[in-house]
């Protein structure tokens, strides 16, 4: 072993290893919950130790210490019986490839037995090779209370048969939703979500993977120009379009022209297609709206009573008529949603920029109000109680002070 | 070091001293000027090393209390919805004194309203209580 001085360790290097590694230990036989367990302590051994000692085999050093770690474990707990059980009676661990592996695990960590938050977090732990600490930060909530969370999720998989192929749409759904769930905390997790449906699209021939990881790389390449250095909300329409991601937006346009060539549209290649377009016109006047519609109109039809079980669909529907047909048309379209979305901050939010684009400032300030009184969120708050001052600024009128 | 909660509310608390509108009828760039302050609360009392947590609170609320055995829970919009003490978020700050407690309060309260003129919104400041004491 060379002794070399310490390095910059690469630690998405290191993560990428942490599911082979698992799979290989559940593979092997070990049981799901105890190989996570001694997996994530060897990655945190690894992090202090591999700084100063760079190991030459690291998924060797990775998977002999996790089973030291397991066999402690077994020790401690004096089950040395169940262990020899489990490896008879569990086939030999076959050669596999690397995507498999991955796709093997996040069937594991997606079960549907498994609540939304506990899919999310078992995979960032067991996909992704984060530590607690991080998916924690991620979620501002305390480290014991994520060690809980991860830890009674895996107590609901024990005993389920693991080696089952899983349901690929939740897979694909708690993948949007780590992407979605986080671009404000110490921890990144869209360029982890990124990271993991790109991996998935080694692992599957499915277009609709291709579709996410192409919906995620359009939408993050306009992330660097949706908040000012002050944290303000900053719209589609106002964006310095030059900020944007350039290499991101080409590599999501080509991952989802291969999916589009499938032929099988569903709704992450469709989502995408809406953003691409989005993201392809050089300024927010030459956005191609009647394009947008078509999609939308795709994306609708994906659903039966699109209005209760897609509504989120058919508000971003109607702000496309709201842009072709004119903003009266758009907002009779949000009259459909009132009953299920009225007492929502989003459905107030596109009916006040309708009735903005149509020059009703009075009733656009009103509506921006409504929304920013259901906000659930700070930045969106702060951000449409703006845009009711601006609007109401604007008034002939204006009775403001 | 004691710690305090400086509540904000919706609605509630003492007489107003200086009644506002609500601050989407403010000119813009006193809505600018608000916020800004706000950001700067924070701000100076991480550098003060005083600061815990702050949070913000949507106006929507809801009571509820068990509904007995085998029965849903029970749940209302409050005794009176439209004048009741509702509250809006909070400051928890780590100081040396009640005094500076008060002091940090009536900053915030200074917080520029419609015009710039300062807002003088009343603050409630409660301490929260420590934890069991170390020595007898």
């Amino acid at each position: 072993v060379i002794d070399e001085p310490a390095r910059q360790l690469d630690e998405g290097a290191l993560r990428a290893l942490v599911p082979r590694v698992l799979a290989g230990l559940v593979r092997r036989g070990e049981d799901f919950d105890a190989a996570e367990d001694a997996l994530q302590e060897a990655l945190l051994e690894a992090l202090r130790v591999w700084p100063k000692h760079p190991p030459r085999d690291p998924r060797a050093w990775l998977t002999t210490v996790a089973t030291r770690r397991l066999v402690d474990a077994r020790r401690s707990e004096a089950a040395r019986h169940r262990r020899e059980e489990a490896t008879h009676a569990e086939p030999r661990p076959a050669t596999t490839e690397e995507g498999d592996d991955t796709l093997f695990l996040l069937f594991c960590c997606c079960h549907p037995d498994l609540a939304p938050a506990s899919q999310v977090a078992l995979t960032l732990r067991a996909v992704g090779g984060l530590t607690t600490r991080e998916i924690a930060d991620a979620f501002y909530v305390p480290e014991a209370t994520m060690a809980q969370r991860i830890s009674r999720a895996k107590g609901t998989l024990r005993g389920r048969r693991l080696n089952q192929p899983g349901d690929l749409a939740v897979v694909l759904r708690v993948l949007y939703l780590v992407y979605t769930a986080g671009h404000a905390g110490r921890t990144d997790l869209a360029g982890e979500a990124i990271r993991l449906a790109r991996q998935l699209t080694l692992a599957t021939e499915e277009p609709e993977a291709r579709g996410l990881l192409a919906l995620m790389l359009l939408n993050h390449a306009r992330l660097p120009a949706r908040l000012d250095p002050d944290g303000r909300i900053i719209t589609l329409d106002q964006q310095d379009r030059g900020l944007w991601d350039t290499h991101e937006i080409a590599e999501g346009v080509r991952v989802l022209q291969t999916a589009l060539a499938e032929q099988h549209p569903g709704r992450y290649q469709i989502e995408a297609a809406i953003a691409a377009l989005h993201d392809d016109a050089a300024s927010a006047k030459e956005t191609d709206w009647p394009q947008i519609l078509a999609w939308y109109d795709d994306l609708i039809a994906l659903t039966d009573d699109p209005v209760r079980n897609d509504p989120a669909a058919v508000l971003g529907r109607a702000v496309a008529v709201g842009h072709v047909l004119g903003a009266a048309a758009g907002l009779r379209e949000t009259d459909r949603l009132r009953e299920v979305l009225g007492d929502r901050h989003r459905w107030h939010a596109v009916r006040a920029h309708l009735h903005e684009l149509a020059g009703d400032l009075p009733a656009a300030g009103a509506a921006y109000a409504e929304a920013a009184r259901r906000a659930t969120n700070v930045a969106e708050r702060d951000h449409l109680v703006r845009q009711a001052a601006r609007a109401r600024a604007r008034e002939p009128r204006s009775n403001s002070r | 070091m004691p710690k305090y909660l400086l509540l904000k509310h919706y609605r509630g608390g003492p007489e107003p001293y200086h009644p506002f509108p609500p601050m989407d009828q403010w000119a813009p760039q006193d809505v600018e000027a608000h916020m800004a302050f706000l950001r700067h609360v924070s701000e100076l009392l991480k550098e003060n090393g005083e600061y815990v947590d702050a949070q913000a609170l949507t106006p929507a609320q809801t009571w509820v209390r068990y509904g007995g055995p085998d029965a849903a829970p029970v749940t209302t919009d409050g005794p009176l919805p439209e004048t009741s003490d509702l509250v809006a978020g909070w400051y928890m700050i780590d100081v040396d004194s009640h005094e500076r407690a008060l002091e940090l309060a009536a900053y915030v309260s200074s917080e520029p309203g419609p015009g710039g003129e300062p807002l003088y919104e009343w603050i409630d400041v409660r301490e929260v209580m420590s934890g069991p004491p170390s020595h007898d």
